[in-house]
């Protein structure tokens, strides 16, 4: 249950030093610079804008460059290998990239023109393509397209934009210019569109049959070609042909760069990492000599830095306290297990100042609930084995990724402990398989449950699940509690918190004895009447303090009674809050009863070899759809417990993340010297 | 006319089935179709709004639940069904209304709050904590009726 605590630093020092005391900075990656509170007119700072964006260009040609090389060259990757993390370069390597540069950007730009020619490349055959799809009405045609005609006889060729047939051609030509003589019409194609035609007569004839096909809708072809259309297709496939031969050229020479991929992603980072120094050095403070850094790190940090830096650069260090009403960034420091939460805790928001980490609490919670949801033996073992090879195999899986494997492989092992005591394994795996293929006729389950079958007596997990939440709103109330103490806001702890727990105690002392209560736990329970006493006397004390108390912070006593009746009403908050903790159960027995289906389903084929085969598919498939459908369910409502129904009796969250100057890269993590 | 009870009793089952079915079936498909427009603009949130999508899937899920309960309460999966009477058929019936009706009707209206939330995803891709949150508000009214209809199934006696 714990924030780290943070102070305020200042370096000074002289400014030939800058570079290397940011580079250390950079490297140690354990203060966030923040010069927003220093406000001194003599200082200024220097334009970093431009070197900036230099740098940062570079790194996205560098990117860029490694998607063409994805594109053309993939590399074999794994769904595994996102688990794997970035990979860890010597500082040597890194070094030698860095030298490098100018060689590695040519090769970027080499590879960003060669994908460019390539789009060309394809742009020309797709243009070309249209071209002999446009020659396809024409291939018929055994002359070439502008032949005109012999030396007594006129060609004319064309397209009539609508479908006539040969006949209704020459009708036209008969009716409308009977004068015409010898005239050959010959119908190249047609299709819906039009109908290509070429009509030959003699020459001094060719102006008026031209008009007189025009008044069918007669023009010559837009596409005029010197060839026969045949000979023109084959010329213009032979160009694709080479065009794609020249692709595949371009494409093998992108292939060729893929040995460069390292030295790009390296670049890439290098380019990233230097943008971000020039961001901070655009931040840092300078008179004519020296220059100012201040920002935040965590206490702990706080000596060796003044240390080193005083005696490495000879700055001047200044450490101190975090003014009160300034909101210091927050890093979160858990044990083992609790610290699996955190990125539970970051999705909601972190503590803002004054607020406690609730993690702890939380974690232990969380990990409870998710084991309850999802309570079947077999899948929490597959959840804790799966999760655990992930950790052991991928030491250098991404913080926030390894976090949340963590979490589900503590809540695997909760599963399991559920699982033992409300008997799943695999559903009912073990009776199935006894009967079906054992000829089993004995008393079933074969594996008795430590507890109860939560099926048979769903009754009694609703209550326990239901006390669950009571005890875990408690929990969060005793939070709001400790938080008041933490202040020293006693009034604040008698009118808000105690108050509560007295009435609720009462109510619910109250309502156990009654029949409703009898009807559901079937048990009836009977206290001695002392008890019945002090119930009414907690349930009514509780309720007047709130009556009283909860509107304190106004001085008009009416509106301040009005309040606090209001604040009364939040009791059917309660009794909603506590509901929603049937969801425990209602998933519960959605796991283990889809798991049963699932069961059942392969029992269906027999107990021969065939059903063997039947059952061992349909229980891989069923069951792993069961078990990711009910953990994604299983993770979504464990959330929403904490989130809405623990959290919304203390917790408000919004505190700043800490976000350190350090290098953030993205493809590899540079090895630092010790 | 005592063989009617049974045919009320698996009419239960399948209100229970279908319309719960029915209402994931809607809200996966609102979900899915806002999934597929971020996925066209960045394949890389894959994963993030394939949850948010499967979210309203579980309705069809509480029903399946509900209506296998239900026939192995009237013995319909070992073989041999129990002798209902015509009212304890109608009380299964009426016992598997609550998850059916809720079921469809949340199943909608959450894969129309999962479409918002795959929205926060596709802006904001750090919010997706919160972001997952809006549907399963939705979904707690499912969770209540199953829990009604499970209870209501398991007190009949047959």
């Amino acid at each position: 249950m714990a924030v780290m605590q943070m102070q305020r630093f200042s370096i000074c020092a002289m400014k030939k030093e800058r570079k290397a005391i940011l580079e250390r900075l950079q490297s140690l990656g354990v203060v966030e610079i923040d010069n927003s509170l220093v406000e001194d007119e003599s200082l200024h700072t220097i334009n970093t804008m431009d070197s900036r964006q230099v740098f940062e260009k570079n790194a996205s040609l560098a990117d860029h460059a490694l998607e063409i090389l994805d594109k053309y060259a993939p590399e074999k990757t794994s769904m595994l290998d996102s688990l794997a993390g970035k990979e860890l370069v010597e500082k040597q390597v890194f070094e030698k990239a860095m030298a490098d540069n100018q060689a590695t950007m040519g090769i970027a730009n080499e590879l960003v023109a060669l994908d460019k020619k390539i789009a060309e490349q394809n742009a020309n055959a797709l243009k070309l393509q249209t071209q002999i799809d446009a020659l396809e009405p024409w291939l018929k045609l055994d002359v070439p397209m502008d032949f005109a005609g012999t030396e007594k006889t006129a060609v004319l060729i064309g397209s009539i934009n609508s479908v006539m047939t040969l006949e209704e051609i020459l009708t036209h030509i008969g009716t409308h210019a009977p004068e015409l003589e010898a005239v050959d019409v010959q119908v190249i194609s047609s299709d819906r569109d039009q109908t290509c035609v070429a009509a030959t007569c003699l020459k001094g004839q060719a102006v008026l049959l031209e008009e007189t096909l025009r008044a069918i809708g007669f023009s010559r072809p837009a596409q005029i070609v010197r060839k026969t259309p045949a000979e023109q297709k084959a010329e213009y496939e032979k160009q694709i042909k080479e065009m794609e031969r020249q692709g595949e050229n371009t494409e093998a020479q992108i292939k060729d760069y893929a040995s460069s991929r390292e030295d790009l992603k390296l670049i890439s980072d290098y380019f990233r990492t230097r943008a971000q120094k020039y961001e901070v050095l655009g931040q840092v403070l300078h008179t004519r000599q020296t220059f100012l850094i201040s920002g935040y790190l965590p206490k702990s940090m706080s000596q060796a830095i003044k240390m080193e830096f005083e005696e490495k650069y000879h700055a001047s260090v200044d450490i101190e306290e975090v003014a009160e009403d300034e909101e210091a960034p927050v890093i979160l420091k858990n044990g083992a297990i609790s610290s699996a939460a955190e990125g539970v805790l970051q999705s909601y928001g972190l503590p803002k100042k004054g607020e406690v980490d609730p993690t702890k609490v939380m974690s232990f919670f969380y990990i409870i609930f998710f084991g309850m949801m999802l309570s079947d033996t077999a899948y929490g073992l597959l959840v804790f084995i799966v999760c655990a090879i992930a950790l052991k195999k991928f030491p250098r899986m991404s913080a926030g990724l390894r976090t949340n494997v963590k979490l589900f492989m503590f809540g695997g092992i909760s599963t399991a402990v559920w699982g033992i005591l409300f008997g799943g394994y695999f559903g009912d795996v073990v009776d199935v398989v006894a009967k079906t293929f054992f000829g089993y006729t004995g008393a079933t389950p074969i594996i008795k449950p430590l507890w109860f079958a939560p099926l048979e007596n769903p009754m009694k997990l609703l209550v326990f699940a239901m006390a669950l939440g009571m005890i875990h709103l408690y929990a969060g109330l005793g939070m709001k509690g400790y938080m008041c103490i933490k202040h020293k806001d006693f009034v604040g702890l008698i009118s808000d918190v105690v108050s509560w727990y007295m009435m609720i105690t009462g109510l619910v002392l109250i309502f156990i004895p009654t029949d409703i209560f009898a009807s559901i736990a079937q048990a009836h329970i009977v206290f001695p009447s002392a008890v019945n006493t002090l119930a009414k006397i907690l349930a009514i004390g509780g309720a007047l303090i709130i009556l009283f108390m909860s509107g304190r912070d106004n001085k008009n006593p009416g509106l301040r009674i009005a309040l606090g009746a209001y604040d009364l009403y939040n009791i059917t908050g309660w009794l909603s809050d506590v509901l929603s903790y049937s969801r425990l159960l209602a998933l519960g027995l959605a796991t283990g009863v889809i798991a049963s289906v699932v069961n059942q389903m392969g029992s269906m084929g027999g107990s021969g070899v065939f059903g063997i085969i039947v059952f061992i598919l349909v229980f891989v498939v069923g069951h792993v759809l069961n078990m990711a459908i009910n953990l994604l369910g299983t993770y979504v409502h464990t959330n929403r417990l904490q989130f809405v129904e623990f959290f919304g009796k203390f917790y408000e969250g919004g505190g700043k993340p800490f976000e350190p100057f350090q290098a953030n890269t993205k493809y590899v993590d540079i090895k630092e010297e010790k | 006319m005592s063989e009617l009870g049974i045919v009320y009793a698996l009419l239960g089952a399948a209100v229970a089935v279908f319309l719960a079915g029915a209402g994931s079936a809607i809200g996966v498909g609102i979900a899915g179709q806002a999934a597929a427009g971020v996925v066209t603009e960045d394949p890389n949130k894959f994963a993030k709004v394939l949850i948010m999508q499967l979210l309203p899937g579980t309705q069809g899920i509480y029903g399946l639940l509900v209506g296998f309960i239900t026939l192995s309460k009237i013995g319909l999966l070992g073989g041999g069904a129990a002798a209902v009477d015509p009212k304890t058929g109608l009380l299964i019936l009426a016992a598997c209304l609550p998850i059916g009706i809720v079921g469809l009707i949340s199943g909608k209206y959450q894969g129309m709050t999962s479409a918002a939330s795959i929205g926060i995803v596709a802006k904001k891709e750090e919010q997706f904590g919160k972001a997952m949150l809006f549907p399963a508000m939705v979904e707690t009214y499912a969770i209540l009726a199953l829990l009604i209809s499970i209870l209501a199934v398991s007190a009949i006696q047959v």
